[in-house]
Formats: structure tokens, C-alpha cells, sequence
């Protein structure tokens, strides 16, 4: 008996607060996620009568199908698959793209000694401030002059230099040892050497974490494919959403199932990416020390 | 196997401090030279110009009979076991300590071997997959050692390579490296801040302050004739005891507030000079007018021996007396101090008369 009553009174009201707040964040970041899915499988029309759902509806399998199978767009000739390539292409070229000429660009900036150094560095910082949309205009006109709309590199190279990327691996380089370096030099490194033997391979913490986020951010590109592509076979996933919803034109209702069914499904590589990618940050994270 | 001599060597940095004024000097084949001082005396400077990580401002370097100003680190045949061991973190320790040699192109049997030979002498063969952050500190220093071994090159370089490790294992590996060192002949230079190891250690002291050179000599002519009040001063611990002086110019000395000795070599009358006295060479006793009078503050016990902390006159003063002497039991000691203790210094130069 005795030994109930601190058990009783050992309810921490402070812990039980503690996880309210917890649990109103899960809810807060999860409930549009859930939401989606129950929407995506009742039909357009219902939805279009009583907004979005909280409970399982009867045409998941047809809806899934549509987005999926079935050739859509102006000429029905796309299918998820093709933009699911191109989404695909669009956030490997840029996370591979931005981490390879960041880290280059950080790697100049930090182990050479060449005119104006830091200043380079500086300007290529500010370019942070600066985010893509101020500079379209500028930048559609130089990939239209050279002829890139609809192509896979007008819509990477010109988004492909990353202020953030070259910010990073030069505070990570930075923090480098200095005698790595030296020991290097004297074990008969050369720049390149140095750079592929033992500077790349240090970094891939930094590399895994730059990957997760410019993945991600290609992945979710809109604005920019949208002005480069007009053709349907280079759309991604992203814009296919949007066209879907975007038929709204007289008597004719979106297929909001079939567009919560693509975003399920667009949103699928981030989420596998990120949960890849990250064990092995972790992983990282854990083994490294310099 | 080769030496190394410096021609008039001077390091200027683009800030324009002078690291190092005109050294020169010799290290000769097979000898084991330490450069000591206190940081930013510029031993660490000179011996990064040695092994070309620094470029030289002027004077010529010669590894052997090869003027190596312009010749790059990989190609003076050298090897450096760095201060933080600046080992490669991703790599194995075989990796570690094949790298330089997989970079010089040598065959895989080469390496293997080369490398598998360095791993026992060191008693690190059974860590050889392993990386470096999961090693204590005396193993990383056992594979920087190696990865210095394997090159097997003609002069060793150390960047103060003990000062990460507890005392316990600096001491044992103090003479490990020294024992090896011996075993493969290989000309080293050795750059600490810590005296006992430049005692211990050398062949060759070569004390530096202020980026010149203070002294160059075998640590018992280091320790025992000192050049200057500074050498005399940052060799041994606890270190000299300085008084100043004059000289009568009747054989004695007068020393400020604290009486006077008779010596027999002859100062000009009035010569103001630093007279320095190492502690251990001097003997206390409690017998009434038997030397100069010294008033005990504090005792340091050590074991073997104790230190006697004082005044002598106003100027403070150590005296190191061995266990078996009975412990003090008055305030008010007498010293003896010999003639062949006593050092003597030009007072404003700090030079040895």
C-alpha cells in the first residue's frame, strides 16, 4: 500500500507538459501529410463539395492508378514516370552539381593564395541575400540567348553555383588542421591529391548533410522550371501538380484526388533521401574526428 | 643519412616580425639536436624551413651537400612527426603510414613490407586496421613515429611531438624515441620548450631567444657553462639563482644586502656583474657564520631531495638540499657556495665574463 502512494503522486505535471508540446508539433507537422493522403483517395468531385478529408475514402486504388499509369497532360503523352525522371535528374544534378562546384570554390578560397581572395569570397556570399527570384529575369534571358530553354541544362547549370554550399565547406575547411595539410605535403600530396585523398573523404559528413538539403531543394524547384520548360516531356513532379489543378476552367473540376495522390507520391524520394542520407551523417557524425 | 647546415638563415614574415636573425650552424650525420626556447624564440620556425613548409627569407639551407631552399617537402627526404600527430582520420593506420610511400610510387610488396617492419619495431602491428580516432594518444604518437619510419628518410624532424601526452608516457616515450633514434642512425632535430627533454634527449642543444641563437653545445656544457644569464636561466629546474655584484677589486665580490664572497679570479675594481649559483650547488647549514645568512620562507619537499625557498640579503633564492640532510629546524640558514658554482655575468649584457 505504502508503496503506492508515491506512485500516485510521482504524475510530473511539467513532464506531462513537456510532451503536449511535443505532440502538438508532431500533429502540427504531420496532420497536412495525413490529410493529403485521406484526400487522395476520394474523388474529385466530393472533395471539391466538402473540402479536404480526415478519413480513408473508396477510390484510392484509381486514383493511385491515374496519377501513376495514365498518360496525362495536353497531349496525354507524360506520365508520372517521365516527370518523376525529370524531378529525379533535377535534384540529383543539383545536389551533385552544387556540392561539387561549392566545394571546389571553397577549396580555392581556403588553401590557395591568389588576388583577392577574400574578397571573391565576400561577393560570393552576399550572393545569398540575393535569392532567385530578383534575378530571373536576368537569368531566363541568359539561358534563352543561349539557347537552353528545355533542356536539362538550362534547368540546372544556371542554379547550380550555391552561395550556402561554398559557405559551408569553407568554415568546414577552415577548421581543418593546418598540419593535415603539412603531413600531406610532406607524405608528397599534391594540390589535387590532397584534395581527392583526404580533404573529399573528411568532408563526407558535410557532403551527406549539403546533399539532404540541395536534394531536397532541387527536388522542390518551381518557379525555375516552370519558366525554362514549356515542353511537356521535360516537366517534373512538381509542376505536374500544379497542372493538374490548374484545369479549373468552366464546368470543369480539378481532379484534387489524383493531385493529392501525386503529391504523396512527389513526395516520396525527399522523404527516402533524407532518411538515407541521414543515418549516414550520423554515422559520420559519430566516427569523425579530425 | 645526411646533416644539416645552415648558412646565415633569416626568416622575415610578410608582417615584417623577424622570426629568425642569421643563424648558422651544423647538425652533423647521425646526431639527435634539439632546439629549445620559450614559444616564439623561432625554433619551431626554423624547423619548419628545414623540412620546407615555410620558405627561407635568406641564407641557404643544405640537407647533406644539397642546397634545399626550393626543393619541395615530398622531395628533401625527410620525414616530421607533427605536434597533434596529424594523422589522416579516414585512413587506417596501415593507410596512414602508406601513404606517403604509395605517393612516391613504390610496389604494394614494398609498401606492405616496409610498413609491417616500421608496425613491429614500433609495437603497433596489432592496430594496423585501425583508425586513428579510436587509438589513445601514445599509440597515435607510436603510427605518427611510423609513418615517419617508413619514408626512411635521411633526417627526422619533431614538432614538440610529447606535449600532448601525460607526463607518465612523455617520460616513457622520451626514450623510446631516443632508444630509436640510436637504432636507425638517423639525423634528428628535435624542437621542444621543455628543458628536461632538450637535457635529456640531445646530443646537441641549441637553445634559441628571440630568434637568435643563444648558445650551441652538448647538454652537459650547456648546463654547466652557460653562455648567458638567459641559457643559464631556461636550462634546469628549479632554475639558477642570479644575485647582483661587484667586484672590490681585492678578490672579493659584494653582494647587494647579503654580504660577500672571496674569489680568486681577478674583476676590475666596481665591475657590476649577475652572479648565478644553480641551487644544488650550494650547501645550508644552521652553524652560525658559516657563509652568507639566508632566511628560510618555505619548504618544498620532493622526496628525494627538498628545495629551501628564501632571501638572500632581498633577492630571493632556492637551495635544493638531498633527503639526507636533517630538514631545517630554524628560519635563519647559513650557505656555502664554492667558487666553482659561482657563474658570472655582465650585468647589462648578460653575458658570461
Amino acid at each position: 500500500m505504502a508503496s503506492e502512494i508515491p506512485r500516485l503522486s510521482g504524475i510530473k505535471w511539467s513532464v506531462i507538459g513537456d510532451h503536449a508540446i511535443l505532440v502538438v508539433g508532431s500533429l502540427f507537422m504531420l496532420l497536412p501529410v495525413y490529410m493529403a493522403l485521406m484526400t487522395s483517395t476520394h474523388e474529385s468531385l466530393f472533395i471539391h463539395a466538402n473540402g479536404a478529408q480526415f478519413l480513408p475514402g473508396k477510390v484510392a486504388v484509381e486514383n493511385y492508378h491515374q496519377v501513376l499509369f495514365v498518360p496525362g497532360g495536353f497531349n496525354k503523352t507524360i506520365t508520372s514516370m517521365t516527370m518523376f525522371t525529370n524531378s529525379m535528374i533535377m535534384g540529383l544534378g543539383f545536389a551533385v552539381g552544387k556540392i561539387l562546384v561549392s566545394m571546389l570554390a571553397a577549396y580555392a578560397i581556403v588553401y590557395f593564395r591568389f588576388p583577392f581572395a577574400t574578397l571573391s569570397f565576400w561577393v560570393i556570399f552576399t550572393t545569398l541575400l540575393v535569392p532567385l527570384e530578383v534575378r530571373i529575369l536576368p537569368s531566363y534571358e541568359i539561358v534563352q540567348s543561349l539557347g537552353l530553354l528545355n533542356s536539362y541544362t538550362g534547368l540546372i547549370v544556371p542554379l547550380i553555383a550555391s552561395a550556402t554550399g561554398t559557405f559551408f565547406f569553407r568554415q568546414f575547411f577552415k577548421s581543418v588542421p593546418e598540419e593535415l595539410l603539412e603531413a600531406a605535403r610532406i607524405d608528397g600530396a599534391g594540390p589535387w591529391k590532397f584534395f581527392k585523398d583526404i580533404l573529399v573523404p573528411i568532408s563526407r559528413t558535410m557532403i551527406a548533410a549539403l546533399f539532404i538539403i540541395m536534394f531536397v531543394y532541387g527536388w522542390n524547384q518551381y518557379l525555375w522550371p516552370t519558366l525554362i520548360t514549356t515542353e511537356e516531356g521535360y516537366y517534373t513532379l512538381v509542376r505536374g501538380i500544379k497542372q493538374i489543378t490548374s484545369v479549373w476552367v468552366g464546368a470543369n473540376v480539378p481532379e484534387y484526388g489524383d493531385a493529392m495522390a501525386l503529391t504523396i507520391v512527389a513526395m516520396l524520394p525527399p522523404v527516402l533521401v533524407v532518411v538515407v542520407a541521414q543515418s549516414w551523417f550520423v554515422k559520420g557524425l559519430v566516427e569523425s574526428d579530425k | 643519412m645526411a646533416g644539416v647546415t645552415f648558412q646565415a638563415v633569416k626568416k622575415v614574415y610578410p608582417n615584417g616580425t623577424t622570426a629568425v636573425h642569421a643563424a648558422s650552424f651544423v647538425i652533423h650525420d647521425g646526431e639527435f639536436t634539439v632546439l629549445v626556447g620559450p614559444s616564439g624564440c623561432g625554433k619551431s620556425t626554423l624547423l619548419r624551413m628545414i623540412a620546407g613548409l615555410e620558405p627561407v627569407s635568406e641564407g641557404e639551407i643544405f640537407i647533406g651537400d644539397r642546397v634545399v631552399n626550393d626543393i619541395d617537402p615530398a622531395q628533401r627526404d625527410i620525414a616530421m612527426v607533427f605536434q597533434n600527430y596529424a594523422l589522416y582520420p579516414h585512413m587506417s593506420v596501415y593507410n596512414n603510414m602508406a601513404y606517403g610511400l604509395k605517393n612516391k610510387g613504390l610496389a604494394r610488396s614494398e609498401i606492405d613490407s616496409a610498413v609491417r617492419k616500421a608496425a613491429t619495431l614500433l609495437d603497433i602491428d596489432g592496430y594496423l586496421e585501425r583508425k586513428p580516432g579510436q587509438l589513445s594518444g601514445g599509440q597515435r604518437q607510436r603510427v605518427a613515429m611510423g609513418r615517419a619510419i617508413v619514408r626512411n628518410p635521411a633526417l627526422f624532424l619533431f614538432d614538440e611531438p610529447l606535449s600532448n601526452l601525460d607526463a607518465k608516457l612523455r617520460n616513457q616515450m622520451r626514450i623510446e624515441i631516443r632508444k630509436l633514434q640510436r637504432e636507425l642512425g638517423v639525423t634528428s632535430v628535435y624542437v621542444t620548450h621543455d628543458q628536461i627533454e632538450a637535457m635529456t634527449m640531445a646530443d646537441k642543444i641549441v637553445v634559441l631567444n628571440a630568434g637568435r641563437i643563444e648558445q650551441i653545445g652538448s647538454p652537459h656544457d650547456i648546463y654547466h657553462q652557460p653562455a648567458s644569464v638567459f641559457v643559464a636561466g631556461f636550462m634546469g629546474a628549479p632554475p639558477m639563482n642570479f644575485l647582483t655584484a661587484h667586484a672590490n677589486g681585492q678578490g672579493k665580490i659584494l653582494l647587494e644586502g647579503a654580504g660577500e664572497l672571496p674569489i680568486t679570479r681577478s674583476l676590475t675594481k666596481g665591475q657590476q656583474i649577475k652572479l648565478g649559483i644553480r641551487p644544488e650547488q650550494v650547501s645550508a647549514s644552521q652553524e652560525e657564520n658559516q657563509g652568507l645568512a639566508f632566511d628560510l620562507e618555505f619548504i618544498e619537499e620532493l622526496g628525494a631531495a627538498r628545495l629551501l625557498h628564501g632571501l638572500l640579503g632581498t633577492e630571493k633564492f632556492v637551495v635544493h638540499q638531498h633527503h639526507d640532510h636533517p630538514k631545517p629546524t630554524s628560519d635563519r640558514l647559513f650557505l656555502r657556495c664554492p667558487e666553482q658554482a659561482l657563474h658570472f655575468f655582465d650585468l647589462h649584457s648578460g653575458q658570461k665574463l
